[in-house]
């Protein structure tokens, strides 16, 4: 009797396009290079999200930067509908602008402020994996040193120290800057973000936002893979609560 | 209706952009700077609007009430 090979769940991402986004296609072709994955831009005008299985609002300058990052981008219609799925358990990744958009709109807690330095930083550095226990860390392992590209003038996270006692005893800090060797140092902080932070996820551990751009070391001809890890989780969670259902 | 709005960093929030005009003001030869704070102001002309709603868009948009700080005067 012949084997039945099961055939990868089907997956469908959303990307986020918004006026100045400029890491949607790259995101895209990240995605779609996993079997099974089929990854559409949306334009940010648009009101609905449904039959999508996670969210990933991109990198890059919407609306300019004007007033503040992703200040403007929090108030595009298609806000509504990430905010809607968002509560109920979709994943949604923002990177780099991304981050900043999720930040403005209150689905992650803090800000990201002004490099320290005042400088553009873009560069590959290191980051270390702090936490696996989240849909977008789950292929990783604890303590792990990733090497991620970042990109940005305003990545110095920031929160008052409420927030990040909390952050930090419900294990949201997913990763922080660190050397080559793992040690999370000043030495190894870009931006001066607080505790080194790179990435956090929200309290219900479905939304996840980082400065740095995995979608930037998916393929070897690109210099590395070691953003793989973080699309291979968040489909493995997909597929998983898909079957599930 | 013709507003301003002044916002600023909060107190306790290092601005790294003041930290660097005020060394460049050193540098120019002013002596004993104490502190130098970087915000915006916003200037607003717009009919009917009233002054709650004003504030909630301060709140909402022209701040970032994790960090800032603004002023909403009405001027006329």
């Amino acid at each position: 009797m012949a084997t039945i090979s099961k055939a990868p769940t089907a997956i469908k991402v959303a990307v986020i396009q918004f006026p100045g986004s400029n890491c949607d296609t790259d995101c895209q072709a990240a995605l779609a290079s996993f079997p099974g994955v089929t990854a559409e831009i949306v334009w940010h005008k648009e009101t609905s999200l449904a039959g999508y299985d996670a969210i990933v609002l991109p990198g890059g300058f919407s609306y300019g930067d004007y007033l503040r990052c992703g200040s403007i981008a929090r108030f595009s219609p298609i806000m509504g509908a990430v905010r809607n799925a968002a509560s109920t358990g979709v994943l949604v990744l923002g990177i780099c602008n991304g981050f900043q958009i999720l930040c403005e709109a209150g689905l992650l807690p803090g800000t990201l402020m002004r490099n320290r330095d005042l400088l553009f930083r873009c560069e590959t550095l290191h980051l270390r994996v702090e936490n696996n226990e989240s849909p977008f860390t789950s292929v990783l392992h604890q303590g792990q040193v990733l090497e991620i590209p970042i990109a940005h003038g305003e990545g110095s996270y920031f929160a008052d120290a409420e927030t990040l006692k909390a952050l930090n005893e419900n294990n949201q800090v997913l990763v922080r800057y660190c050397d080559a060797s793992g040690n999370v140092s000043a030495a190894a902080n870009p931006n001066g973000s607080l505790e080194n932070i790179a990435g956090i996820c929200s309290h219900g551990r479905n939304v996840f936002g980082l400065m740095p751009h995995p979608e930037r070391v998916c393929e070897p001809i690109l210099g590395g893979t070691d953003g793989r890890g973080i699309f291979k989780s968040m489909i493995e969670w997909m597929a998983t609560h898909k079957s599930n259902n | 209706m013709k507003a301003v709005v002044t916002v600023m960093p909060k107190p306790a929030i290092l601005d790294p952009a003041g930290v660097a005009a005020g060394r460049a003001m050193e540098h120019l030869g002013l002596k004993g700077v104490r502190s130098v704070r970087i915000g915006k102001s916003i200037e607003i002309e717009v009919d009917g609007a009233d002054e709650k709603q004003l504030h909630e868009i301060c709140h909402d948009l022209l701040s970032n009430p994790v960090v800032e700080d603004y002023k909403l005067e009405i001027l006329s």
